[in-house]
């Protein structure tokens, strides 16, 4: 049995579980959005796998997690159940949002899971503002919050790695370069293309990772939560990723060459990561497989959960809007 | 009951609510070192270190970002923006965000931020620091808005604000921070969210104003009395929730109606309530309603230009005598 990182076979099974779980979610969801189930703005994650997994495998349960709308994996890898994240996007109450949220909007405050947002760069502030209740508590948590390449581009995002640094607040910084803004390719849309430089000037350490490598992710990753869990402040990992997919459903992808989609399909993190555990021996092609068939079953589930699931009750159309005992 | 100022009740009730609860910190630019803007925080930076009472940088978007998150977490951030001009600098995290989080979420969320600010026009400031935008945040599902006129609703809806669970947006008067007036003691003095004040009671007409429209419509009355019409006097305090009732009521016994404030009057905070009354009391009214407000036009630096632009006691006075009596 190869350790790497000082993984057991078992923790090597559960990375490459939760990717593939993510990969079949995501293709299911496509499958159910072509049905008319899911409606709406809906970003899927295939191809970026290994970023979520790699990332939340050297994070702890109690740290804080804030996503983008890109979010499906985040939250599954974050420890969200299938169930609820695809009656979400079937819209039912039985959702992690109760059917107010969608696919852009998950949250679940138990799995610190502090929420999905769909304005570029909108989460950045909000991370921040957990991290600092984090050192106002003299807490040992950090936050972790994922966002695109196109968020580099806003201006809350400076604002936001002044004022971690400035109060040198435990957060994790995850820019996922997928090297798309919808269609706008990141060469068209930052002057500097290395998106971990744009923070040089914030005197953070700010590193590189291969983002189709969970094992680089995760060594990316670990060392800067290491670095902001122990008061040495934000930290900016800059994974290099892909989607295999448009935008979002409605993007019929039309920007991207077929010569460039199969140089990224050949580096897809699934397959290279199944094919390192069979080759160093880890595992053989009967576990992986009897994986792959957990793992249809849990999605085939969570959408029959979904199909099934009732719809919100419009005499609650109002509900949550203010929080009971409001002045 | 003591006599202090608007400025002076915003402070105690924030020295109050942070003594009664660890989760309270107040964060904005020069609030600690400097004492505010408009002295607001003065001296709570001594009382409560800079682990409660934090500076930051010009960056309006991420200091009520940062407020959402923290409140997120579990602490009761009240942030101060400078002026609700520079709020416009972060309308995204408030009106995307701070106001749709726990909807959005399924009701799962909580987020009791105060956000802070001082409005209004008065000052010769010009068009960029003078604005009265509490129509923008009304217009938003999810906000309270409170706009206090008095120091003692100046104390009591802060504080009020602070134990909300929600976010709330509370807008101050430039012009009321050096206004005396009595403040009841006692550190539990509330104020609730969502019922107006009938400050002066009366029988011919109603001047509905909230802020420092709400002061015109009181001197209005004054000056109106010795004109033999006695006009009623409400105080909205709060303008979500919006205490539909008391103006309703007044309305059917008075059956004519002023509102008063200082925005721009196309859009503003009067014009829902104008259209209000229009639809919940109708076949009460003797005249239409007026609207004594701002002019649609950028604050003017020019003294007389700006006074020209804001409502004015005879402005109202000629309002009501242009609706009573018919």
């Amino acid at each position: 049995m190869v350790v790497e990182l000082g993984l057991t076979e078992q923790e090597h099974l559960k990375l490459y579980r939760q990717m593939l779980l993510i990969r079949t979610f995501e293709e299911t969801t496509a499958e159910q959005y072509a049905k008319g189930n899911i409606t709406g703005f809906t970003h899927l994650y295939s191809g970026e796998e290994a970023v979520a997994v790699g990332a939340m495998s050297v994070i702890s349960d109690k740290d804080y997690v804030v996503s983008s709308y890109r979010e499906h994996g985040h939250a599954l890898a974050k420890g969200a159940t299938p169930r609820a994240v695809m009656a979400e996007l079937f819209g039912k109450s039985t959702g992690i949002s109760h059917g107010r949220g969608g696919s852009m909007h998950l949250f679940d405050p138990d799995l610190r899971f502090m929420g999905g947002y769909a304005i570029v760069a909108g989460g950045l502030p909000i991370s921040a503002g957990i991290a600092q209740a984090v050192k106002y508590r003299n807490g040992d948590e950090i936050v972790a919050v994922f966002f695109g390449d196109g968020a580099v581009n806003q201006g809350v995002f400076h604002e936001t790695v002044n004022i971690a640094k400035l109060w040198s607040l435990p957060l994790v910084l995850i820019c996922e370069n997928n090297f798309y803004g919808i269609g706008t390719n990141v060469s068209r849309a930052s002057a500097v293309e290395d998106l971990y430089k744009r923070v040089c000037g914030f005197n953070i350490r700010a590193v590189q990772v291969d983002g189709m490598d969970v094992m680089a992710v995760r060594k990316g990753v670990e060392e800067a939560a290491r670095i902001s869990r122990g008061g040495g402040g934000p930290t900016f990992v800059e994974a290099k990723t892909y989607r295999f997919r448009g935008h979002s459903m409605s993007d019929p992808d039309e920007y991207r060459s077929k010569m460039e989609l199969k140089i990224w399909r050949d580096r897809d993190p699934l397959t290279k990561f199944s094919s390192h555990l069979v080759n160093e021996g880890t595992a053989d092609q009967k576990t992986l497989d009897e994986i792959k068939r957990e793992v249809e079953a849990e999605v085939a589930d969570a959408v029959d959960f979904a199909e099934k699931s009732p719809e919100p009750p419009l005499t609650q159309l109002m509900d949550g809007l203010y929080p009971n005992g409001s002045a | 009951m003591a006599e202090i100022r608007y400025r002076e009740a915003l402070n105690q009730a924030l020295r109050e609510e942070m003594a009664r609860d660890d989760r309270v910190f107040v964060m904005g630019e020069d609030v600690a070192f400097f004492g505010g803007s408009f002295k607001v925080t003065e001296g709570l930076l001594a009382e409560f270190t800079e682990r409660r009472v934090i500076d930051t940088p010009i960056s309006e978007a991420a200091i009520v970002g940062c407020g959402i998150g923290a409140a997120l977490a579990g602490l009761r951030p009240v942030v101060e923006l400078m002026t609700v001009n520079f709020a416009l600098l972060a309308m995204d995290q408030i009106v995307n965000h701070a106001a749709k989080i726990r909807y959005m979420f399924g009701g799962k969320a909580k987020v009791p931020l105060v956000i802070r600010c001082p409005g209004g026009g008065g000052h010769q400031l010009g068009a960029q620091h003078s604005q009265s935008l509490e129509a923008y945040f009304l217009h938003c599902p999810g906000l309270r808005v409170a706009v206090p006129a008095t120091p003692a609703d100046a104390k009591g809806l802060l504080k009020s604000a602070i134990r909300d669970e929600g976010p709330v947006m509370f807008i101050e008067h430039e012009g009321l921070y050096g206004l005396k007036g009595e403040v009841p003691d006692g550190s539990d003095y509330l104020v609730p969210f969502g019922q107006a004040a009938v400050t002066r009671t009366g029988k011919d007409v109603s001047l509905i104003g909230y802020s420092r429209g709400a002061m015109l419509a009181a001197q209005a009355a004054e000056e109106l009395a010795q004109k033999g019409v006695d006009a009623e006097v409400i105080d909205l305090r709060t303008l979500n929730p919006l205490d539909m009732d008391t103006i309703i009521g007044s309305v059917k016994k008075t059956s004519r109606a002023v509102v008063v404030y200082e925005a721009w009057k196309t859009g503003g905070a009067g014009a829902e309530i104008s259209a209000r009354i229009a639809e919940s009391a109708f076949d009460h009214l003797d005249a239409p309603v007026a609207r004594v407000a701002g002019g649609d036009v950028p604050a003017p630096y020019n003294k007389h230009l700006e006074a020209a632009s804001l409502p004015q006691v005879e402005d109202i006075i000629s309002a009501v005598d242009q609706i009573v009596g018919v």
